[in-house]
């Protein structure tokens, strides 16, 4: 796998969410992604910095064009220093929300996107990362 | 009393001369934006209020209560020029300016004394560093007032609540809907409701680019307060993406009445009001010959 381009956001406030889903999109535009792909991967990337604000007060994400196999794609890693997820397996399932929230979230994104790596650690921070394919396979 | 204090009163006239011609030798100073008395009234009343600040002896923190005064007047002016545009760089040179007037003074005066000449300079240049920071904290603040009134604004004019029809209301949503827009999308549109005793509401999301939970959960809060209220309501502007992500998400709208366009939607509320929208044959009962 090839890294195109790379990039890094810091998401603080709740008015980061507009540009850095802005900033997605351009990237999604400039591989040619079709408007269905860059929809989901764009929720699913909204999803992850709104739990990054909700929980971790936010941090930062990676942005990187990628390629394999002569695929592009895009890779998106979001890193917070936030209380850390205790059961990553709990959070994972539909409808579970420590928040007030529908619970949908992370479990959402995971359908939405092609690969999708979640890592935790109470205390230390939970970084995510998703990679959606050109094409959407 | 101290060098600066001293030198402040008995140099007023000077500094201030000094600091005018300064301030309108720069090529930047806007005189389209404020006029010379303006200037001059307000540099005159900020050495006035330094000059009684350092009668104290205090030069070093101007936050104690003797300085209050001086940084009301330059808020004051910072706000003001922010307001009408000034570039934060003509509103930071504004003090420091007074800066280079204060030092000729003291060049002037000390010249035989190099020692004298040091320390004070260096006391001088504090003090209005301290000062000029002042200026952009405020400069800043003044835009930031700006940016919250034009963000008000923006949330006030993009969510208006039209009425189509006689019991049917339209809300055309534009932009992300955040938890402070549901807000203000609710209120109008049950206050709407109440006004105009409206029976259907149709919530248009076409202008809405990602549709994500949290802006579904939202959609799903005013839903909900509609029904409250005994009215029904419609979502519409459902792009073919935007159904995909919602299903992928997972989220449940199928208690919602959903339509892809505005059109359908209002040809669904019709319906339900059990009104009929027919074509009408013009050349009906129109002959003309002979």
């Amino acid at each position: 796998m090839i890294v195109m381009t790379k990039d890094t956001m810091q998401i603080v406030r709740e008015q980061d969410v507009v540009p850095f889903r802005n900033r997605v999109r351009e990237m999604c535009t400039k591989i040619g992604m079709s408007l269905v792909n860059q929809t989901k991967l764009i929720t699913a990337a909204s999803e992850l910095v709104r739990n990054m604000l909700k929980y971790a007060n936010g941090g930062k994400v990676v942005l990187e064009t990628i390629s394999k196999n002569a695929q592009a794609g895009i890779r998106l890693v979001f890193v917070d220093e936030g209380p850390g997820i205790a059961d990553i397996h709990q959070a994972m399932r539909d409808g579970f929300s420590t928040g007030k929230s529908l619970g949908l979230g992370l479990p959402g994104a995971k359908r939405l996107v092609n690969e999708f790596d979640i890592k935790s650690a109470t205390g230390e921070g939970t970084t995510v990362t998703i990679i959606h394919w050109k094409n959407g396979r | 009393m101290n060098t600066i204090a001293q030198l402040l009163q008995n140099n007023k006239k000077k500094i201030l001369e000094n600091w005018m011609q300064n301030q309108l030798s720069d090529t930047s100073l806007r005189d389209d934006l404020i006029s010379n008395e303006e200037l001059r009234r307000q540099s005159d009343e900020l050495i006035n209020g330094l000059s009684r600040a350092t009668a104290g002896g205090n030069v070093d923190n101007i936050y104690a209560p003797e300085y209050e005064p001086v940084v009301e007047i330059l808020s004051d002016i910072s706000i003001t020029r922010a307001r009408q545009g000034f570039s934060p760089r003509e509103t930071g040179m504004y003090v420091l300016s007074l800066k280079q007037a204060i030092i000729t003074v003291l060049q002037d005066k000390y010249s035989e004394q190099p020692e004298v000449l040091y320390k004070e300079l260096l006391t001088v240049n504090n003090l209005l560093d301290m000062l000029s920071m002042v200026t952009f904290d405020t400069y800043i603040k003044g835009r930031e007032e700006v940016i919250l009134r034009q963000t008000d604004e923006i949330n006030e004019i993009s969510t208006p609540v039209i009425r189509v029809w006689e019991g049917i209301l339209a809300l055309p949503i534009i932009g992300t809907l955040d938890s402070a827009r549901t807000q203000i999308v609710m209120e109008n549109l049950l206050q709407e409701i109440v006004n105009t005793g409206s029976s259907i509401a149709i919530l248009d999301i076409s202008g809405v680019p990602a549709v994500d939970s949290l802006v579904a959960q939202h959609l799903i809060k005013t839903v909900s307060a509609t029904r409250l209220m005994g009215a029904e309501c419609i979502i519409s502007g459902i792009r073919a993406e935007i159904a995909q992500t919602i299903v992928h998400l997972g989220i449940d709208l199928s208690n919602i009445k959903t339509k892809a366009s505005l059109a359908s939607a209002l040809q669904l509320a019709f319906s339900m009001r059990s009104v009929e929208v027919r074509k009408i044959s013009k050349n009906t009962g129109f002959h003309i010959g002979r």
